[in-house]
């Protein structure tokens, strides 16, 4: 496998005086499911479309396989692409859709009859060959859409937030096939999200993205476990921040002044030697415990429950101790929740739960 | 309420009747035994339309009318469909300044604009005729043509014509397999409607015909003589039915496939 399957190297894209995407540069693997991680306007969505060959970079260049695609249009470039709503052509039934792309590829009529038929097959849409688009449901229309883009046999597949319009049951599902699909074809998946649970369930790897730049990029587990700065630690998942301040350097650990709880050696995860300098400490709720009772773990802080949140497969409750305003913190479903009608309750916390943040 | 809907049902018949009567003389009379517009009728006849078939002139003149007919409308239709498709695709500056360019000879007094023309053709050098009318009908249908293509365009899902790039058409490929079947009902409307507003222009034609007349000069010509008269009742009474034909093929093919496709770009969300 080809780990520098597609570069891109300092790619800026400049909208006038918005910096959509700011010299960005990174590698995706061959046969990887890489996906784009980001609010609204983090520019996403651009760098597809760069990839695409829908806009052309400002400066920077683009590799495919070795060889530049920079300033190739799109019907040059060996990629294909899922729209967001799908653009399948309304005047052509599914099966005119799926051979649109075909024509050029001086096919003969037979190979062009079998790939269609392989194709449809793959994603499940054998019998709707005669139906056109005002026909079909949400989510046929995004297999079509799949199948007119696969059928080409693409180096890359760019996937532009594909399951933003279906409802969640259908959604879920899709995740699943397309993730699936995907390991069966091996062809590599750029796809591009703003929901970060979709992004964690599916890829390989995950950039996260935020005003043009890469925040983070690293696997699922890592982005969740490892987050290295405030804005990727509160975009995935759910978390406690707490203002420190670094001390002394100790081996592996650090000694860091959380504010308004004292001084405590955590894990150095950030590698910090100064003293002094401004961190972020960051607990995830699921590793906290809420208790009726006090407990021997190392944090152990005495609250009053403001409100809770029940979720079904768990609590959420939001706490104010003395020492901090707003802690949030979740309880298994076995959790006796009657237990806390005076609002009383105690909030436990490990060191080793503890992260270091960079403030930036 | 039942004496409200009332009025509202007279309001509406007066109406029409106004919009209508005048017209419907037309065809009343070019039946009517007589050569005078005149009630009461003296009787049945359709020997009018024979008198107007047999005179070459008129033919000439149709002739004249629907060549300048085609060109104009297919030439306006041509301009508009570009900027159509420039003004509903892209933001630019100096966007709203342009539309309001393109729309003026819309309002300005075609008269002015006939003078305007014939100055500046007869300064050129050229000989009045055809060529000139054409030209004048071509500037005065492309607003016309603008509106009925931009109402089509607007609100096109222009992610079509990039996944037909995506999938490996260059940009006339993907004009001629994907933006043109869609465009395709708005064109035939626009070349309806430019061709009738052409067939029934006079003030123009009128400065600018040399001895070529198109079908409303010919009309008015033959006014002049009223022993005339009868005959062009008949054809005013052929053209009105003619009319009424395109301009509803023309609006019918306009709304063709908008409630559909309208669901279908329904989807469409922006980031």
């Amino acid at each position: 496998m080809n780990d520098s399957f597609i570069q891109i190297n300092g790619i800026s894209k400049h909208f006038g005086n918005v910096k959509a995407v700011d010299d960005v540069s990174f590698q995706i693997k061959e046969g990887e499911f890489f996906s784009l991680l980001g609010p609204s306007g983090c520019g996403k969505t651009t760098l597809l479309r760069l990839l695409a060959g829908f806009e052309y970079p400002t400066s920077g260049n683009l590799l495919l396989d070795g060889s530049d695609i920079t300033a190739l249009p799109p019907d040059k470039r060996p990629t294909n692409m899922v729209f967001q709503n799908y653009a399948i052509f309304p005047h052509i039934n599914v099966e005119k859709n799926v051979q649109f792309g075909l024509r050029k590829l001086g096919l003969t009529n037979d190979e062009i009859i079998k790939r269609v038929k392989d194709v449809l097959s793959l994603v499940k849409l054998e019998g709707y060959e005669e139906r056109y688009s005002s026909q079909l449901s949400g989510g046929q229309r995004q297999r079509v859409a799949l199948a007119r883009a696969l059928v080409r046999q693409p180096k890359v597949l760019l996937l532009d937030e594909p399951l933003g319009a279906l409802d969640k049951k259908l959604r879920d599902e899709m995740q699943l096939e397309l993730r699936t699909l995907q390991k069966e074809i091996g062809i590599t998946f750029v796809f591009v999200t703003h929901d970060q649970q979709e992004a964690i369930s599916m890829s390989d790897r995950v950039a996260v993205m935020s005003e043009g730049k890469i925040q983070q990029m690293s696997s699922p587990n890592e982005l969740y476990k490892n987050p290295q700065n405030i804005f990727v630690s509160d975009f995935i998942g759910e978390t406690n921040f707490l203002k420190a301040k670094t001390n002394s350097k100790d081996g592996e650990y650090i000694n860091v002044n959380i504010e308004d709880l004292g001084s405590f050696k955590i894990k150095n995860n950030l590698n910090i030697s100064e003293n002094a300098s401004d961190v972020i400490c960051s607990v995830r709720p699921e590793t906290m415990m809420i208790d009726r009772e006090k407990s021997d773990w190392d944090i152990c802080l005495e609250g009053k429950i403001k409100q809770t949140s029940y979720l079904g497969e768990m609590t959420k409750f939001y706490v104010e101790t003395k020492e901090i305003k707003k802690i949030i913190t979740v309880s298994s479903q076995y959790f006796d929740n009657q237990s806390f009608q005076d609002g009383k309750c105690f909030i436990s916390i490990n060191l080793n739960d503890i992260s270091l943040l960079n403030k930036k | 309420m039942e004496q409200k809907n009332n009025t509202l049902l007279i309001y509406t018949l007066l109406y029409f009747a106004f919009l209508y009567i005048p017209v419907l003389f037309l065809p009343i009379f070019s039946f009517n035994d007589a050569n005078y517009m005149s009630f009461p009728l003296s009787g049945f006849t359709t020997e009018h339309y024979e008198e107007m078939w047999a005179k070459t002139n008129l033919h000439k003149a149709l002739w004249a009318s629907i060549k300048v007919g085609v060109v104009a409308s297919v030439v306006s239709t041509t301009i508009a469909l570009f900027a159509a498709k420039a003004f509903a695709r892209y933001k630019f500056r100096g966007q709203n300044i342009s539309y309001g360019a393109i729309m003026i000879p819309f309002l300005i007094p075609e008269i002015i604009l006939a003078v305007a023309i014939l100055v500046i053709w007869l300064s050129l050098g050229f000989k009045l005729g055809l060529v000139p009318v054409t030209l004048g009908h071509i500037l005065f249908c492309t607003p016309f043509a603008m509106l009925i293509l931009i109402a089509r365009i607007e609100g096109f899902d222009f992610s079509l014509e990039e996944a037909s790039r995506d999938l490996g058409e260059n940009a006339w490929g993907t004009f001629y397999r994907v933006s043109l079947p869609l465009y395709l009902p708005g064109i035939i409307a626009s070349l309806l409607l430019s061709f009738i507003i052409s067939f029934d222009e006079f003030v123009l034609a009128f400065f600018l015909t040399g001895s070529d007349a198109t079908l409303p000069m010919y009309m008015w010509a033959q006014m002049r003589f009223i022993q005339k008269l009868p005959h062009v009742l008949a054809l005013g009474a052929v053209i009105i039915v003619f009319t009424t034909f395109i301009v509803l093929l023309a609006f019918w093919l306009r709304n063709l496939g908008q409630g559909k496709e309208k669901a279908e770009f329904g989807i469409k969300i922006h980031e």
